[in-house]
């Protein structure tokens, strides 16, 4: 869990990425100009509550936003240079299972119900790698093996509703990576699970990932999550970035009001539980019915003021690495 | 057990089974889903007991067949002294003012056909209190005013309104008709991070307000911890564990309390760098056939022969420390 | 880390243009849903919108019908014979001398009558063996859903005729015989409507209050089943209308001197083709539009009831 190096290479650069939605009710802005960089092998944390755009920034990456009733903008959308935006869908499709993966958050949902475990992992090495029969089912159970999955044999003939949450988890798990990806994006992998199997799975794609040398994005809601797996944090609100950090100075210095009021507010196990929780008032905005002007939070924001309703702030570095979105983090000279 | 306080609520040996299939045309098996399969704690006036477990424990079923919304098949639930599963119809009907419930998924908890209104004056037009409908609007603005609802919204649709406040509605029904006793089934799980402790607040000074007392489920164990007094862990239908908050998160005893406390995920990356967590063996048994003996023995890495055979009783391993498991 | 820009977001479509980040919640006009869905009808379902606009010209024609109509339908006028539409006789007259159009005018209330008494009856029966069905279950469920079976396993033609014979003629019996024809299918999905609802968290919710039985019926699970029951009827109107054409067609529609378009293109229409195609072509197209708006209408009402009932669409994260 290293900070990254400002030398290495980003191997995802997304700059200004806009996504609208032009629903029946009126149009929607999921994601309201998102930047950030990935780098080689790198442990991405990406928090935020629903509606603050987290799951779709990394669905339209991948392109798999529908096109109707969607819409993606960006200033720059790429993959180890390949211009994300611009790619066929053909290109996409080689992509997406084979450098780029990605793990849902209900497995029974993504898995086909009608095809067996094995089956459906094979499908996907034999798409992108091309291997068949014997060196096909080897890798297969390989692969199952490797996400901790006992009597591979027997599970690979199972069907997914015959396996629990926590199995079909570590099936996708094994899908997503068996191809060797550069990316993997989890998608609140863990948000259905007992925490017990939680705390397992979370593991599990931390050292995988780490032996695999992918970069790995951990979208979630659950600060606890990502303390534990991440080297770096960006928390989104309202379709923005407004902070990130390493994962040791968001959670030592936020500097954010929305970090540090998440934060206080969790009710926590490790520490004595009297009095009231404190709590953020209001509730996050919804992306279909309101029109954010200045800053997304203020209405929320104890330290906000007339400035900060009218006059959207920008992400600004506040220490090395350290960016926040929020005119009462800068030292106001900006203003 | 317990003996301080005054009781509101003994429950005793509660066994809640479902049976599927077994139909009389085709002969097949009935397969029998025992979700809770012999359960008994006390709840205190004015006390918050916690309820956690993890899925398939029974704690949802356990919460339901305390109020007769699943009829238990045995068991004994003493609601101030009267048994709930020996009334039925109108007299279960008329008991059911005081024990009342808040339901976890705020989206479809409230029938989307019914304004605000209608909803928060139902349970008063059930039992007959507030008979003129001037009081019952009187009421109704009241109980929004106090869970933090605008009052002028009371004619909207639950639709209208997001996670938050369509859970605040459901509290609002809840307390509509004056309860002594409220089962909060996963009350916050389906919220939003930043407006669970709004709720849980809420719910806090409603209870020190009415000296409400509550059965409080979830699986989200620091939450729970929090707002209980004491607190009983639940696996494959059985409490496993029961004891005072503090006690039972600083000094688990049962080796399933154990795991589950060093699961959780703290905020704070230092902490979870050193944090190690118990891995359980395999997986959550099927609640049709639970395992013979301690019901944990197969993932238990502390079982002895004994595990697999008889099953353990309860023992007081402390004050007010309740385990079931052999090593005590 | 590359700076993000400014936001270049300006609101588009801004209903309400407050400088501040306030709420802006949707128009909180009185919310009655009927006037909800005829503006959204409006705006998204053209289509559907038109359909609603020929069933309500139907609607109207049918009530103002002596108003509407420049003769009695049955009246005879001497001696034009089918004679081509003119400017007393809009549409012409047919083989009894009769104006086609006071007859296609006075036909609305036949047709109207016929639909809405079969649909009615109909979907009565539907709703009722559907919510029994389905909210009680057991073996009473069992039971009742064999004999829905039986009831479906008869091509509806072959249930309007049997019961056509056994009654004999006669605008009620036509009715009779067409709710009879159609109700089974309805309850088929009047009764999976109330499974589903039946598992609501919010009917759990009002026996936790203590609802009686009785009372969750009504005021849970059937204003929640509405929607598939005005699916069903808007839909079926156009079926009757169809269904009665047939049984007229076939001699056991509603009986003379009733105008009734389905009699009307069946017999003169059918007899005097080819000398006077008006008078096929004017009660044709009169069932063609009734049917069609009843259909555009029902489909687009499906549409729009449909998310409504799950409380509209969310985009999460």
């Amino acid at each position: 869990m290293e900070a990254t190096e400002k030398t290495r290479e980003p191997i995802l650069e997304v700059e200004g990425l806009i996504v609208r939605f032009f629903l029946r009710d009126g149009p929607l802005l999921a994601v309201r100009d998102v930047s950030f960089n990935l780098y080689p092998g790198e442990s991405l944390g990406v928090v935020g509550e629903s509606g603050c755009g987290k799951s779709v920034t990394f669905l339209s990456v991948m392109r798999l936003i529908p096109i109707p009733p969607g819409r993606i903008e960006a200033l720059k959308m790429r993959f180890k240079g390949m211009d994300l935006l611009q790619a066929s869908e053909k290109e996409m499709r080689r992509m997406r299972g084979n450098k780029i993966s990605m793990v849902f958050q209900d497995p029974m949902t993504s898995l086909n119900p009608v095809l067996t475990v094995g089956k459906q992992l094979q499908e996907i090495m034999k798409l992108h790698l091309g291997l068949r029969g014997k060196a096909l089912e080897n890798r297969c159970l390989e692969l199952l093996e490797m996400v901790g999955i006992s009597e591979p044999r027997i599970r690979m003939r199972s069907y997914p509703h015959q396996l629990s949450g926590g199995l079909r988890q570590r099936v996708m798990i094994a899908m997503a990576l068996s191809c060797n990806p550069a990316i993997l994006f989890a998608d609140e992998p863990t948000t259905a699970l007992d925490v017990t199997i939680q705390d397992q799975i979370l593991r599990l794609i931390r050292s995988l990932t780490r032996d695999l040398g992918a970069a790995t994005v951990l979208i979630t809601h659950n600060l606890g999550a990502v303390a534990g797996t991440t080297d770096r944090i960006l928390v989104m609100y309202a379709g923005r970035i407004v902070e990130t950090a390493s994962t040791a100075a968001l959670f030592h210095d936020p500097l954010h009001p929305y970090t540090r009021g998440l934060l206080r507010s969790i009710p926590r196990v490790d520490r004595e539980s009297g009095g009231r929780l404190y709590s953020i008032t209001g509730a996050p905005p919804d992306p279909l019915r309101e029109i954010i002007r200045g800053c997304a939070f203020s209405p929320r924001c104890p330290l906000a003021d007339d400035y900060c309703v009218k006059h959207p702030p920008a992400l600004e570095e506040m220490h090395p690495e350290h960016l926040v979105s929020c005119w009462k983090a800068s030292d106001g000279s900006k203003r | 057990m317990e003996a301080n306080d005054k009781k509101i609520l003994q429950v005793r040996d509660m066994h809640v089974h479902f049976t599927l299939g077994g139909g009389a045309f085709l002969g097949s098996k009935a397969v029998v889903i025992k979700a809770v399969d012999g359960v008994s704690f006390d709840v205190n006036v004015g006390e918050t007991l916690g309820l956690v477990g993890e899925s398939g424990c029974g704690k949802s079923s356990a919460a339901k067949g305390v109020l007769q919304l699943y009829r238990p098949t045995r068991g004994r639930v003493l609601f101030r002294d009267v048994d709930l599963c020996k009334l039925k119809g109108e007299a279960l009907r008329r008991k059911r003012k005081e024990l009342q419930m808040i339901f976890q998924d705020p989206y479809s908890s409230l029938d989307p056909r019914m304004t605000v209104l209608r909803i928060i004056e139902e349970p008063m037009k059930v039992h007959g209190v507030y008979g003129r409908r001037k009081e019952r609007t009187d009421r109704v603005l009241e109980l929004m005013r106090l869970v933090g609802l605008n009052p002028t919204d009371m004619h909207r649709y639950p639709h209208e309104f997001s996670g938050g406040q369509r859970q605040r509605i459901g509290i609002a029904r809840a307390l509509a008709v004056r309860p002594e006793f409220v089962v909060c089934d996963e009350p916050v799980s389906a919220l939003d991070v930043s407006i669970q402790s709004q709720v849980i607040n809420l719910i806090e000074d409603l209870r020190d307000q009415f000296n409400l007392s509550y059965l409080f489920i979830s699986h989200d164990l620091s939450v729970v911890k929090h707002i209980s007094r004491r607190v009983a862990v639940m696996y494959l239908g059985v409490i496993v564990e029961l004891a005072e908050k503090r006690e039972l998160y600083a000094h688990p005893l049962h080796p399933y309390t154990q795991a589950l406390l060093s699961s959780i995920p703290i905020p704070d990356p230092e902490i979870e760098l050193e944090r190690t967590s118990i891995a359980l063996e395999g997986e959550i048994p099927s609640p049709v056939a639970p395992p013979r003996g301690c019901r944990f023995h197969p993932r238990c890495r502390q079982r002895k022969k004994i595990c697999s055979k008889v099953p353990p009783s309860w023992v007081e391993a402390a004050p007010g420390h309740f385990v079931v498991c052999h090593l005590f | 880390m590359k700076r993000g820009s400014m936001s270049r977001i300006t609101g588009t479509e801004g209903k309400n243009d407050s400088a501040s980040t306030e709420v802006v919640a949707a128009p909180p006009l009185r919310h009655h849903w009927l006037l909800d869905l005829s503006i959204q009808l409006l705006r998204t379902k053209p289509l559907g919108a038109f359909g609603g606009i020929l069933v309500l010209g139907m609607v109207i024609v049918a009530l103002f019908a002596p108003i509407i109509a420049p003769y009695n339908p049955s009246d005879i006028h001497s001696d034009r014979i089918v004679s081509p539409p003119s400017r007393t006789f809009y549409f012409g007259t047919d083989a009894l001398a009769r104006d086609v159009f006071s007859r296609i005018v006075y036909g609305a209330r036949v047709s109207l009558a016929v639909g809405l008494g079969a649909v009615g009856l109909s979907i009565f029966f539907a709703t009722l063996i559907g919510v029994l069905s389905g909210y009680f279950g057991g073996i009473l469920d069992t039971i009742v859903q064999r004999c829905v079976d039986a009831v479906m396993s008869f091509p509806w033609l072959i249930i309007m005729l049997t019961v056509m014979a056994i009654l004999g003629p006669g605008m009620l019996n036509v009715i009779l015989a067409l709710a009879l024809a159609g109700f089974a299918g309805g309850s088929r999905v009047v009764r999976s409507a109330v499974l589903a609802i039946k598992e609501s968290e919010y009917v759990m919710a009002a026996r936790a209050t203590g609802c009686k039985q009785g009372t969750i019926l009504l005021r849970h699970i059937l204003p929640n089943v509405a929607a598939p029951i005005i699916v069903l009827a808007t839909l079926g109107l156009g079926n009757a209308i169809l269904a009665e054409a047939a049984l007229s067609f076939l001699g056991f529609g509603v009986p003379p001197p009733a105008p009734s378009w389905g009699r009307m293109l069946s017999g003169d229409g059918l007899d005097y083709m080819l000398q006077g195609p008006w008078l096929a072509i004017f009660p044709g197209l009169a069932i063609s539009a009734a049917v069609f708006g009843f259909n555009m209408l029902g489909d687009a009402l499906r549409d729009l009831l449909d998310p409504r009932l799950t409380g509209g669409f969310r985009l999460r994260g």
